[in-house]
């Protein structure tokens, strides 16, 4: 079944058929991707803004790869530049966007829940390219579309995701998706980035071996240190790196052919030393980032075929 | 001029009668079986007479933030709710830290005349924690309490300091309990939904260690603490306790919070953010119980307009507070259809409790010789509260448009009659 909603704000009201609809389309436009011509034409004629209220290279890049790629005009916009700067609201600044005959709005913003606030007042299509805490749903997607490609399918998986979890809309979104296609989720961190993180029903590991062990999947995550502004911060990052961080040591708890995930960027030798993120054997990073345009241009492909349909 | 409600079920805070209402001027006349003749007749037949209500937590954002409300919308608003007296709290702009802004403040509510106002002082000036107001003269001026509501203080000496010279006065010290030193910048309770929803949370510890911190105070000083709009299971105990122990403390609960859960947020309406937030279902099971069992004193509004741009916004951008005037009738008779207070009990904490706390001698009771501030309500009239019936300059309320059952549908003040619900007759 494909995905007939408007937008794609959240992962949790994601249905089994409607995760493997976006990761199945993501494989035909890898196969473009990886091709001498990297072009289709579903979003010619169309517009994609990318709205980013917050900093960001890789998604806002891998957005507007995607759009470009499927034929759409592609434009940036950042608060730096934004009439938010100025005292506009939020809402009010999309609908200037949305009122230039925009099709597709990709949001991402610093506060949770902005991106289904913006969604359910424009009548746009709204992707969410993470919103505060909250969600990250393409992120989950490319994760999942990254899995799968390597293993060849998602079944009997166990995904343990470490660090800074409430800080982390990756891990939200992540959970939902995983736990909607039976896959185990067990978290791990310091915590004062767990609080109240077994609201998701996920096996709360007490100690890094307990995460590694019989884990099929290593997500880490990287400290937010930029969302802990009115918070007592962890003592310091040489502790969390010795406790929390994904060493070569800690690999011996690890299965042989365990996947290392990481959403991006990496605080080499904080969360993960350099000897595990750049080994063969493990890291799946670049291939993230490989994955990260094909999901885009699925999930932006998608809504443009729900309008047009 | 003289006025008769005939055919009134009339509910006391110790009991309920059925009689004729005679009112001659601003004070009731008489209570009676017989019919006199009067100017007004009034037929409340089948309709329930209770005291005006005392609202003792409300903002009406005069001076300085009228674009939110101002004393004459907020007067509207509390007569269309059945409120007949209400305490505004001191966080205007400027903040009400002296007689003078509380005498402009009477002024004005006196000019439009729906209401009294009883205004609370600051304790603070500024608001700003360090230095206790002139309590004297704002008492002199009219003030009936200090809080700085909006904001606690943080500093124990500077409570003892308030507790200990509001009790010469007569007075006592309302404080608006948060230690924010445990708000980690939250916007909603600490617990499951916030962790779904990725918003930074206010553990209700953070309330819990601040009640803890004045009864202490109160145990020290002798001085009356007013815990502002309890929300959580654990003040309720230490508030037990304390009373037990015969500290001298009251406290309010608000309709939202013995109605509400943080479930209300999982779409994150801004219209449920308030401070202090919608807790869990075992917290308002306690604040229910609390208001069964005697423990809470006054329910209370916190009636907090917010203008619809400043709702209208992210999540965490958004103030805290909703509008409760005008709703505070038909979510507090759901207790009594709940089962969990009587009519009387109703009438009590809506407006006896608070009589008694503030000494308003004429008010709380309907009884010969008393001030003639009445509400008469349908128990069972079921209405949309639109924005058409919404006498706020704000809107912020989440249950605008939906489907409300017991209002006000007359409400007299000081003999005056200066509500009449839109198409009712009473």
């Amino acid at each position: 079944m494909s995905y007939t909603k408007k937008d794609l704000i959240t992962t949790s009201n994601l249905t089994k058929d409607e995760i493997f609809h976006f990761l199945n389309l993501a494989k035909e436009f890898k196969t473009l991707n990886n091709s001498d011509v990297k072009k289709a034409k579903s979003l010619y004629g169309k517009t994609t803004v990318n709205a980013f209220f917050e900093n960001s290279t890789r998604t806002r890049t891998s957005f507007e790869i995607a759009a470009k790629r499927l034929g759409a005009d592609a434009i940036n916009f950042s608060s730096s530049q934004s009439s938010t700067k100025k005292g506009e609201t939020l809402i009010d600044t999309i609908n200037n966007i949305v009122a230039m005959k925009t099709d597709i709005v990709v949001v991402r913003h610093y506060s949770s829940g902005a991106a289904k606030f913006v969604a359910a007042n424009t009548d746009a299509h709204v992707v969410n390219a993470g919103d505060g805490l909250n969600e990250h749903p393409s992120q989950a997607l490319l994760d999942l579309f990254t899995i799968l490609e390597h293993r060849g399918n998602l079944e009997n998986l166990t995904v343990a995701i470490i660090g800074d979890i409430f800080h982390s809309r990756v891990a939200r979104s992540n959970i939902y998706a995983m736990q909607t296609l039976g896959i185990k989720v067990k978290l791990f961190g310091p915590p004062m980035m767990l609080t109240g993180m077994e609201a998701f029903g996920c096996r709360i590991c007490k100690s890094m071996q307990e995460a590694l062990e019989d884990t099929d999947v290593i997500i880490m995550l990287r400290i937010q240190l930029e969302r802990q502004d009115d918070e007592v911060a962890f003592p310091s990052v040489r502790e969390y790196s010795n406790f929390f961080g994904l060493t070569r040591a800690k690999m011996k708890f690890a299965k042989d052919n365990v996947m290392i995930l990481h959403p991006g960027p990496i605080n080499r030798g904080v969360e993960i030393n350099s000897d595990v993120a750049d080994d063969p054997r493990y890291t799946h990073i670049l291939n993230q980032v490989e994955n990260g345009v094909a999901v885009r241009m699925a999930i932006l492909h998608t809504l443009i075929s729900n309008k047009q349909g | 001029m003289t006025t008769l409600i005939k055919n009134a079920t009339i509910i006391n805070f110790n009991e309920t009668k059925k009689a004729n209402i005679l009112i001659e001027g601003e004070t009731i006349a008489d209570i009676t079986t017989d019919e006199p003749k009067a100017d007004i007749i009034i037929d409340a037949s089948g309709k329930l007479v209770m005291p005006g209500l005392i609202d003792m937590h409300v903002h009406f954002r005069d001076p300085g933030l009228e674009y939110k409300d101002d004393i004459n919308s907020g007067s509207e608003s509390a007569v269309a709710g059945g409120v007949t007296t209400c305490l505004p709290m001191a966080n205007t702009n400027p903040i009400n830290d002296n007689a003078v802004i509380t005498r402009d403040m009477i002024a004005k509510a006196k000019a439009r005349g729906l209401i009294d106002l009883l205004p609370i002082g600051a304790i603070t000036k500024s608001m700003g924690g360090n230095k206790v107001v002139e309590m004297g003269d704002m008492i002199n001026a009219g003030a009936v309490a200090f809080s700085d509501d909006g904001l606690p203080v943080a500093s124990s000496d500077v409570m003892r300091y308030a507790l200990e010279y509001s009790k010469h006065f007569g007075s006592f010290v309302i404080n608006h309990s948060q230690d924010c030193s445990l708000c980690r910048g939250g916007h909603m309770n600490e617990g499951r939904v916030s962790a779904i929803l990725g918003i930074k949370g206010m553990p209700r510890e953070q309330e819990e260690i601040m009640v803890s911190r004045d009864l202490l105070l109160a145990k020290l000083t002798g001085g009356h603490i007013h815990i502002a709009h309890v929300s959580s299971e654990w003040s309720l105990k230490l508030i037990k306790q304390a009373r037990d122990e015969g500290i001298n403390v009251t406290c309010e609960v608000t309709p939202h919070h013995f109605t509400y859960t943080e479930d209300e947020l999982m779409n994150y309406d801004t219209n449920f953010k308030m401070s202090p937030p919608l807790r869990t279902k075992s917290d308002v099971t306690a604040v229910r119980e609390a208001i069964a069992n005697g423990l809470v004193d006054v329910i209370v509004t916190d009636h907090a307009p917010h203008h619809d741009d400043e709702k209208f916004i992210e999540f965490d951008k958004a103030p805290f507070g909703i509008l409760g005037l005008q709703t505070l009738i038909p979510l507090t008779l759901n207790l009594v259809r709940d089962g969990l207070i009587s009519y009387e009990k109703m009438v009590e904490l809506t407006s006896t409790n608070a009589a008694k706390m503030l000494n308003l001698k004429n008010k709380g009771v309907i009884a010969k010789g008393m001030l003639a501030d009445l509400v008469i309500v349908d128990p069972d009239m079921e209405y949309v509260y639109d924005k058409n019936l919404n006498k706020s300059k704000s809107s912020n309320s989440p249950l605008i448009g939906k489907t409300l059952k017991g209002a006000a549908v007359k409400t007299i003040k000081s003999g005056k009659v200066v509500f009449d619900f839109p198409n009712v007759v009473a």
